[in-house]
């Protein structure tokens, strides 16, 4: 099939193809030459044609594979003109090789010449025909889920690099050959050695960014590599490999046709990339500035005139603003640099905002959703079904024993993404893998900056007092929690700040009143609901107040609570006179439907007090030995001082 | 001879009190018998001077295109300032500046 091409190679200047592109050009070519009997729908002239030349690739197969590129028709004729095809009557190996490289560079957008093919290109994409490629997608989609594209193409465009290196090196070897070299028995001694050295390369430059999704792609693609460079038998490896680009491709291709897999957004990507938005900027709909923007994308320790050119990529709108679509595509540019790709001359169509946000519309919703809750302030006041707030509230929980870092952002996302179970998974996956420590930096910083922002709004959205989503408020509280353990470090002042709020305002700076606080509401709630929840307020009373005895904060506020509470009006009849009509209660079966559900919600709320108190306990322990530490180097140091000052 | 433009740029300025906003001023004249240029400047709203030397062989270009010319230059330069990475008074790397710029002069000549 491949036999020599000697015939063939008259047009144009010699191809220098990496060992990627040699594999997937040879088994194109041997596809369209073997159809070439039996070819799909291809014309009986042709075929005939092409049935003397084993050496060619039958008219009719090569032209449905170019009409696969979905190509505009003049591009294509352009591109068989300029392989020299129609000029010798035939698609032979070098032309369709010149072909198939001129399709990917119109892919890419260059213009379809000579010259554009002698710069690295990604392989060309064709939407392939059912017929053979659908057999062979079995296997190798089961090895491998939607995760080995980019590392494949990772590994390719590092063999590119050293491909070029290499065969500029050893031009001597007839680059007229390269094109042939379908089983590369030639070159694949020299290509091995390059592929390990761009799987080193990438290991340890990916290391640096993503530890955890790279590798575990590069594992994947690592036993796969070093197989395909074999010198065994060549063609059905070089057709697992393709076909399993081909199936990746195809599984991840979403029906367009972009050639630029490195610049394409993964879903894990995208997933981390909003994360960090949020981390920045709470809603999604709005954008970071640049300052904000600057002082993030500094972190990722690429020098300014990089960061600079990447902006300039990114922001098309220019407004000194990045929206969150533009903030995914420069976040992923800087990724890609980081990993070693050059940045490329132009935005790449994949990393344009009007494709992001058409490919990803699920942060949209969750714009949506995020708008809602922003507009009358983040988790607050939204009128939602007790049921959707008891999914959020078990969110929550969950999220809570998860990392302690980002707690406002993960709660923020938790909310939003309440009805998409996929994502808090994926948050709290996020938040536990071992981040560069840019972004850790960056965390505590903006979960200042996310937190301030909540409080005040929630300070604002709590003068248009009392609709029923008080279970919100426990929530937003619970954010607004972290915020103050961060600000208020040390108990006692976190003591003095809990006096003056007053009960009807919910305390906002003060944690230990969240409980009482949650309390009133869960009083002002259910009696609004029916007159019986008085009766069930008390029990839920109890509880609360039997959770946590150990801590004494929790003690002293009792009587401010019960002091609080019974300046609340029409509520509660005060504490000690409400507990005593426990007794009757179980009398009272009628509304035990509803009081079942008011317990199963005072239940979840407690459970998120204990779940953010318990956290508050550790971070005050946590400070508790630092201070002890401070106090022993403190004593030592005035020991040392001592017999200074006796002699 | 853009120092000494520069100079004759900043008396026109502080020679009109009035109008602080100066798009355009034409400035016609530095032509030395050996040299022809003519140079022309422009000010901005934050005072940034753009000063462009034109060769006067190339006949007559007409006032129009200067002041399209410098208003493109405008433009270009407030996308460059949008970058936060960019701190005014550095040299501009940007790309897509320069390739305006180019494209601004290959048409002109």
């Amino acid at each position: 099939m491949e036999a020599t091409a000697g015939g063939g190679c008259g047009s144009g200047p010699p191809l220098l193809l990496s060992e990627g592109e040699q594999q997937c050009y040879s088994e194109l070519f041997a596809r369209c030459a073997g159809a070439a009997g039996g070819g799909p729908g291809s014309g009986p002239p042709e075929a005939a044609r092409a049935a003397p030349g084993a050496a060619t690739a039958a008219a009719g197969p090569v032209a449905d594979l170019f009409r696969a590129s979905q190509l505009p028709a003049e591009t294509l004729h352009q591109i068989t003109e300029l392989c020299g095809a129609k000029r010798v009557g035939y698609f032979g190996p070098t032309q369709f090789y010149v072909a198939l490289k001129l399709i990917a560079a119109a892919q890419s957008g260059l213009p379809v010449r000579i010259e554009s093919i002698k710069c690295e290109l990604p392989l060309p994409r064709f939407m392939m025909l059912k017929t053979d490629a659908e057999i062979r997608f079995g296997n190798p989609a089961e090895l491998h889920g939607t995760k080995v594209q980019i590392p494949y193409l990772i590994t390719e465009k590092s063999t590119f690099k050293r491909m070029d290196d290499e065969e500029k090196q050893q031009e001597t070897q007839s680059p007229a050959m390269s094109p042939l070299a379908s089983p590369p028995s030639s070159p694949p001694h020299y290509q091995r050695v390059p592929l390990s050295h761009g799987y080193s390369k990438l290991r340890s430059s990916t290391e640096q960014m993503h530890p955890a999704p790279y590798e575990a792609r590069q594992s994947l693609v690592q036993p796969e590599g070093p197989s395909s460079g074999g010198p065994g038998p060549k063609p059905p490896r070089h057709q697992a490999s393709l076909i399993r680009s081909f199936s990746v491709e195809r599984e991840l291709q979403d029906h367009s046709n972009y050639p630029d897999e490195p610049w394409r957004i993964t879903e894990e990507q995208r997933e981390y990339y909003v994360n960090q938005f949020r981390s920045l900027q709470p809603d999604p709909s709005s954008f970071i500035s640049g300052s904000v923007a600057k002082n993030f994308f500094t972190k990722s320790k690429l020098s300014i005139p990089e960061l600079s050119y990447i902006w300039e990529l990114s922001d098309a709108d220019c407004d000194g603003a990045l929206t969150l679509p533009e903030f995914c595509a420069a976040f992923h540019l800087i990724v890609a640099r980081k990993n070693g790709y050059p940045l490329p001359e132009g935005l790449p169509p994949t990393l344009q905002p009007e494709y992001l946000q058409a490919a990803f519309p699920k942060p949209k919703w969750e714009c949506t959703l995020f708008d809602s809750y922003s507009e009358s302030m983040p988790a607050n006041q939204q009128p939602r079904d007790l049921n959707r707030m008891e999914k959020l509230s078990v969110k929550d929980m969950a999220d809570f024993p998860a990392p302690t870092q980002d707690v406002t952002g993960d709660d923020k996302q938790a909310l939003t993404s309440a009805t998409d179970e996929a994502l808090p998974k994926d948050i709290s996956e996020d938040s536990a893998t071992p981040k560069d420590p840019n972004s850790l930096k960056a965390r505590p910083r903006s979960r200042s900056y996310s937190s301030t922002s909540i409080e005040e709004a929630m300070k604002r959205g709590e003068d248009p007092p009392t609709p029923p989503p008080r279970p919100q408020k426990t929530h937003s509280r619970a954010s607004s929690l972290d915020l103050n353990k961060v600000f208020q470090p040390s108990v006692p002042a976190s003591k003095s700040g809990l006096l003056p709020p007053p009960p009807a305002l919910p305390p906002r700076p003060c944690p230990s009143q969240s409980e009482p606080a949650s309390e009133a509401e869960l009083h002002s709630q259910l009696n609004r609901a029916t007159s019986q929840a008085a009766e069930s307020s008390p029990t839920k009373k109890d509880i609360p107040y039997s959770q946590p005895p150990s801590k004494p904060i929790r003690r002293k506020f009792r009587p401010e609570n019960q002091a609080t509470e019974s300046q609340e009006p029409s509520n509660t009849v005060g504490g000690p006179a409400s507990v005593a009509t426990v007794k009757p209660h179980p009398a009272v079966q009628k509304q035990s439907s509803k009081q079942k559900k008011a317990i199963q919600t005072a239940i979840r709320k407690n459970k998120e007090a204990n779940a953010v108190l318990a956290r508050l306990n550790s971070e005050l322990q946590q400070q508790l030995k630092e201070v002890h530490q401070e106090r022993i180097a403190l004593e030592n140091q005035l020991e040392q001082l001592r017999p200074v000052t006796v002699l | 001879m853009v120092h000494t433009s520069l100079d004759v740029v900043d008396e026109k300025i502080s020679a009109m009190g009035k109008a602080l906003v100066d798009q355009r001023e034409l400035y016609l004249g530095l032509l030395y018998p050996t040299e022809d240029y003519k140079v022309y400047g422009y000010v901005t709203n934050s005072k940034v001077k753009f000063v462009m030397v034109v060769d006067s062989s190339n006949t007559a270009l007409r006032d129009n295109e200067i002041r399209s010319m410098f208003r493109k230059l405008h433009n270009s330069y407030t996308d460059v300032m949008c970058n936060p990475f960019y701190n005014p008074g550095d040299r501009i790397q940007s790309r897509a500046f320069d390739s305006m710029v180019t494209s601004m002069m290959v048409q002109v000549c």
